[in-house]
């Protein structure tokens, strides 16, 4: 909502020099966002006065161009010669000249200049010249009344302010000069003049034009007022044209502009129909299937049975409180006129402007609640107007009101205070309410009966009151006070784990990278993902910021590999990165649809349930892609390329930051190399996988060769939360054998290293493998295993027998479960 | 000096005249001094402390001395003896020293050298700003609240006293879950925490809630349609808004440093009422940008105050929706921008750069901001 500072100043007696940054800070304080405040006119300087044309030459020059020598009185003793190129003037016109020494928006500098062989001693202004309006066609005319030689500047308001206040669902009623002004005197403690007071109309005795609500779930309020002998010729006077240009409103007419002009003065929407085009009463009331009506934006719309309609005889001709139909619309020739002023009902109006998409300023007003005692005021003042400056003779009205709640709230007077952490006696509390418009009188026990405005149909509870109080009031007499919580217990183990998760793959050299959970089909086609993949069975928008992404991600790995392609492309070839975010995995079935269960009370176990059930499966995820170098070649030497193993690695560092240990086995699934591809294993879950992606991924997605990723579910990794149980130390010592193992090649590590564990039995302390090797010596399809075992007891020095005995059993075990022989 | 007295025989010999054994001593500490490195040192020793040097061979003789001249000639020996292991130890350590010196700067490097072999990592500063946000709170007492992203419009809009065709619903836009009927939504605030943590349990409530939130905004320098709040939850007996401003005050101060000044203005949120904008006093023109053209402020627009986020008490009717008896209950509740807290209190000024995980950006941040 735009108010001109000029306009609020009517109606609220602000304080002698109150500038429109003043009264936004008052605002501010008492709820109203103002976003900004201009000053428009504040460049216009120097002297601007009405000067009365007393007569001019036409002159038709060289280059095609008439343009007129005109002698203007400026109240001066000499009246000035100007030249004018505008033709939209006679002699005796009032006109608003521009000076030498004057400057106009825009930095315009009028200087005496020498033009058309005259000497201009100054410039006719057109409104655009002067910022009041659009209008470049000719030059601005006053009306003939006009004093010669008074300030224009004063006299057009050129100068103003204007607060741009971003008006909150709540505050209807700030969507007009009454509410803005109102807000403003209570900020200032001056008086108010509401204009919804306004002079009765006598009417010529005829009926008006009937009207009737046939729906009242639509509207409880329908007044139509007619007007005749609206003079065609009428202009809208330049003062309203101003107000209208200023708080963001294009003048079009006398009566569109009037009915525009009273919505912003009252924040009641009006609508004018052309009486002739009416065939019979204007009803209220709700489409039917298969009407269609033709709106004021010449649009064809195929009306809903829930849309509210004004109709007559014939059928439909406005949605209402959103847009009139184009058949009854106002023209140039029309003289009589039926002014609608309704209360419709929030709800009709808020579904129809959004199934039509037709977010107007009426419907902006309807949807958050009208004042419902305005529709005879707001008419009448329309017909007044239009009477005034349109010569129109007011017929009669017709007035449809239907009974509505008034609601009457119970308040305990110390309920502001209490809510507020501060002391507000029982005489402010009633003071405050009182200026805010609501009626208090004394109810049972002590508290107050408060009866809200009608134009304050937010308020319903006494906590709407205790915000009315404390606001007033103001929030900053609120003291700081911090509450004492009972004592907590920090992060829960899950909150813990995932914190640490971060910080050991931060600490491992990962980036972590959040994504979006945006993804496409084309996304799960390029990790090659089987058509019965589990991944494949994934939540779709409604309303997708790009059709291209409609899906919600089942795996981490599109939005890292893109980040992944991204730093790439800006020069960052080594790059590992991570994310630690949830999926969704809604499953094969498609989900039940959402209960609402009432809100007046607390949802049973049932229904929370249900809720639940509506909503997928939400796991936890990690996930680290990486290529390029993940250690760098320098003048140490050769650096070393991110591998498959780097990404099981970090597998290996998930698991071991959340205690659960991970087994490793040869896998085949998408998007991994199906040779480099390791399942990740929780006992016998398999928790995710890791390894190098296959080639084809690796290209669908623009990246460098090799690149090696990893993705586990967290929530199936689980973890273990109980207290790390000690080691004991011992400090005899230790004995080290080294075995070499010749086995198949098709024999996976990890079997030769369980089969030595489980075969060394107790004394073996700790076990590592330091070689591999493959080669000619060993024959095709062999590979030699070495490792290094240390062997330790935590009682005593070891004995060779036991040694030896103790890794014979090992490379026993390991030749009966492997084939593994030592190698020779 | 005289040569080795080869066939012993017990008279005085020359060797324990008194001036040969002085003329030994002198001799074999000039040597000592002379030694220049540990090598020569040891040839010194072997000539002037061995078994056939002079003094050693002297000494040998005092046996043969009659009894009443070998205590006076014995003196004599030993101290001439004493002075040369002393004087060769100390030149012995003064000669070690000089070597293992000239070890340490022979060995020397280039200390300069990078060592850049480790790839460093770090977490993202949204994810850190989480962490920091919550631990403030929860070394209060609070617990940390969580709640699914994909969410029913139940919790996320009804239950917050936000109905199906409340105009409020129209500011949050929403991300629908295969329908616009199916009742499920991207969750559009971490307020529906909120309802599910007083669903889960009873009051006393302190719970703190950060985590990502969707709304349908194309990513540019100050959107993105994934973003990050942190909500506040308090229900107990007798709460008030001088309590919700005091928990404020602390954690803008625990943000943005101890002389942060703060401001509630009133303001309208379905599910809190009363409702308030908590603002932050510009930290760089600390005001002083308002309406003064000169001195315009990049950081506030000139407006002198940061809005920060929304806040309020709880809505009755949200405690009622959650079962929670607001006669005997009230509560307090604030919700603020993780994505405008880091950037103000980092000076990032490009959205898409916490969005896009360039690891140019987050890698500054490492593992806590």
């Amino acid at each position: 909502m735009r108010a001109p500072l000029s306009w609020l100043r009517e109606h609220a007696d602000l304080p002698e020099g109150t500038t429109g940054r003043d009264l936004a800070e008052r605002l501010v304080r008492a709820g109203l966002e103002v976003e900004t405040v201009e000053s428009p006119g504040a460049e216009i300087s120097g002297p601007l006065v009405v000067g009365r044309v007393a007569s001019f030459e036409q002159e038709t020059h060289s280059n095609g161009k008439t343009v007129r020598w005109c002698q203007v009185d400026v109240g001066e003793a000499q009246p000035r010669g100007i030249v004018c190129g505008a033709h939209n003037f006679a002699v005796g016109d009032a006109v608003v000249v521009a000076l030498p020494g004057a400057v106009l928006p825009g930095e315009f500098e009028i200087t005496a200049r020498t033009t058309y062989g005259h000497t201009s001693d100054g410039m006719i202004c057109s409104s655009r010249e002067l910022g009041v309006g659009d209008d470049h066609s000719g030059i601005l005319v006053l009306p003939g009344e006009t004093e010669v030689g008074a300030d224009a500047v004063e006299l057009l308001d050129l100068r103003d302010e204007v607060l741009d206040i971003a008006v909150t669902p709540d505050r209807a009623y700030c969507l007009s000069i009454r509410g803005l002004a109102r807000e403003a005197a209570t900020a200032y403690g001056v008086a108010f003049h509401d204009p919804a007071v306004v002079a009765a109309l006598t009417g010529t005795g005829e009926p008006g034009h009937p009207g009737e609500i046939a729906d009242p779930t639509g509207a409880d309020r329908f007044v139509l007022r007619t007007v005749t002998g609206l003079d065609p010729e009428a202009v809208t006077p330049l003062w309203m044209q101003r107000r209208l240009v200023l708080s963001g409103m294009r003048p079009v007419s006398l009566a569109v502009d009037v009915t525009n002009y009273v919505m912003l003065e009252m924040g009641q929407p009006l609508h004018a129909f052309d009486r002739n085009k009416l065939k019979g009463a204007v009803v209220v009331r709700r489409a039917t299937a298969g009407e269609r009506l033709d709106t004021l934006d010449h649009v064809t719309r195929d009306l809903d049975p829930e849309d509210l309609l004004i109709t007559d005889d014939r059928g439909p001709i406005g949605l209402a409180g959103t847009m009139g139909g184009l058949e009854t619309e106002i023209g140039d020739g029309s003289t009589e006129l039926v002014i609608e002023a309704a209360h419709f009902l929030p709800v009709p109006i808020a579904r129809m402007q959004r199934r039509h998409k037709l977010p107007s300023e009426a419907a902006k007003r309807f949807e958050r609640g009208v004042d419902p005692a305005l529709p005879p005021a707001a008419s009448a003042r329309a017909v007044a107007l239009l009477r005034d400056l349109g010569g129109a003779t007011y017929v009669g009205s017709s007035d449809v009101d239907l009974p509505r709640p008034t609601p009457v709230i119970a308040l305990d007077p110390a309920r502001p205070g209490r809510t507020a952490g501060v002391a507000i006696s029982e005489q402010t509390t009633r003071a405050h309410l009182g200026q805010i418009g609501a009626t208090v009188v004394d109810g049972p026990d002590g508290t107050l009966a408060v009866s809200p405005p009608s134009w304050r149909p937010d308020l319903l509870d006494p906590a709407d009151l205790d915000e009315e109080v404390i606001r007033l009031v103001g929030y900053d007499t609120i003291p700081s006070v911090l509450p004492a919580a009972p004592a907590g217990r920090g992060f829960t183990e899950g909150q813990r784990l995932r914190r640490r998760v971060g910080q050991a793959l931060a600490r491992a050299g990962y980036v972590e990278a959040p994504s979006y959970p945006f993804v496409g089909e084309h996304d799960l086609d390029n990790l090659m993902l089987p058509a019965d993949d589990g991944r494949r069975q994934a939540l779709r928008l409604a309303n997708p910021l790009s059709d291209e992404e409609p899906l919600l991600r089942t795996t981490l790995l599109p939005g890292l590999l893109h980040a992944v392609r991204r730093n790439v492309g800006r020069g960052t070839s080594d790059v590992g990165l991570f994310e630690l975010a949830l999926v969704f995995r809604p499953g094969p079935e498609p989900l039940p649809p959402a209960p609402r269960p009432p809100l007046e009370r607390r949802p049973t176990d049932e229904e929370v349930a249900a809720l639940d059930a509506a909503l997928p499966a939400q796991p936890a995820h990690v996930a680290v892609v990486l290529t390029g170098d993940r250690e760098p070649t320098g003048w140490w030497g050769p650096g070393r390329p991110a591998s498959w193993a780097d990404a099981v690695e970090a597998a290996r560092v998930v698991a071991r930051e959340a205690r659960v240990e991970l087994g490793v086995r040869a896998d085949q699934h998408a998007p991994w190399h199906p040779g480099r591809c390791a399942a990740l294993l929780a006992g016998d879950r398999v928790v995710g996988h890791a390894g190098e992606l296959h080639p084809r991924v690796v290209e669908a997605f623009g990246l460098p060769e090799r690149t090696a990723a990893m993705e586990l579910d967290l929530d199936l990794l689980g973890f273990s939360a109980d207290p790390v149980p000690a080691p004991r130390i011992s400090t005899y010592p230790v004995a080290t054998q080294d075995v070499a193992l010749v086995v198949d090649d098709t024999v996976a590590q990890a079997e030769v290293a369980d089969a030595l564990r489980a075969g060394a039995g107790p004394l073996l302390e700790s076990m590592r493998l330091f070689d591999v090797y493959r080669g000619a010596q060993l024959g095709a399809g062999k590979a030699s295993l070495a490792y290094a075992l240390r062997f330790r007891a935590p009682d005593r020095t070891l004995t060779a027998e036991e040694v030896t005995a103790a890794r014979e059993a090992a490379v026993g075990e390991a030749h009966r479960r492997t084939g593994a022989v030592p190698r020779g | 000096m005289s040569a080795p007295n080869k066939n012993y025989d017990p008279v005085q010999v020359t060797p324990l005249n008194a001036d040969e054994v002085e003329h030994a001593r002198a001799d074999a500490l000039a040597a000592i001094e002379k030694a220049a490195d540990l090598d020569a040192l040891k040839t010194v020793r072997l000539e002037h402390a061995g078994d056939r040097s002079p003094l050693a061979l002297a000494n040998r003789e005092i046996g043969a001395l009659p009894p009443a001249a070998r205590a006076d000639a014995g003196k004599r020996v030993g101290l001439a003896r004493r002075a040369v292991s002393d004087a060769l130890a100390a030149r012995q350590g003064e000669l070690e020293r000089e070597r293992d010196e000239r070890v340490l700067v022979e060995e020397a490097v280039d200390v300069t050298l990078p060592w850049d072999r480790a790839p460093a990592g770090a977490r993202h500063p949204l994810t850190t700003i989480q962490e920091r946000v919550a631990e403030l709170f929860l070394a209060m007492g609070y617990e940390w609240s969580e709640g699914p992203e994909v969410e029913a419009e139940w919790y996320n809009f009804d239950a917050l006293n936000l109905p199906p065709d409340h105009p409020a619903r129209t500011t949050q836009d929403t991300f629908w879950v295969t329908s616009p009927d199916s009742g499920v939504v991207l969750r559009t605030q971490t307020s529906p925490v909120q309802i599910r943590t007083m669903l889960r349990r009873r009051p006393p409530i302190y719970a703190v809630s950060p985590g990502k939130v969707y709304r349908t905004d194309e990513l540019d320098a100050t959107h993105t349609p994934v973003f990050s709040q942190v909500e506040g939850l308090v229900v107990d007996e007798g709460i008030t808004m001088a309590h919700l401003r005091g928990t404020l005050d602390n954690f803008a101060r625990a943000m943005f440093g101890e002389d942060m000044v703060t401001r509630l203005r009133p303001s309208y949120f379905p599910f809190t009422e009363p409702s308030a904008e908590m603002d932050l006093q510009c930290w760089v023109c600390h005001g002083e940008s308002v309406g003064n053209p000169d001195r315009a402020c990049r950081t506030c627009s000139s407006e002198g105050w940061i809005e920060w986020g929304g806040c309020g008490m709880v809505n009755p009717r949200v405690l009622v929706a959650c079962g929670v008896d607001p006669e005997r209950y009230s509560g307090f509740a604030f919700g603020m921008g993780l994505e405008r807290t880091l950037m103000s209190r980092h000076g990032a000024e490009d959205m898409r750069d916490l969005v896009e995980g360039d690891v140019r950006f987050t890698r500054a941040f490492g593992t806590e901001i």
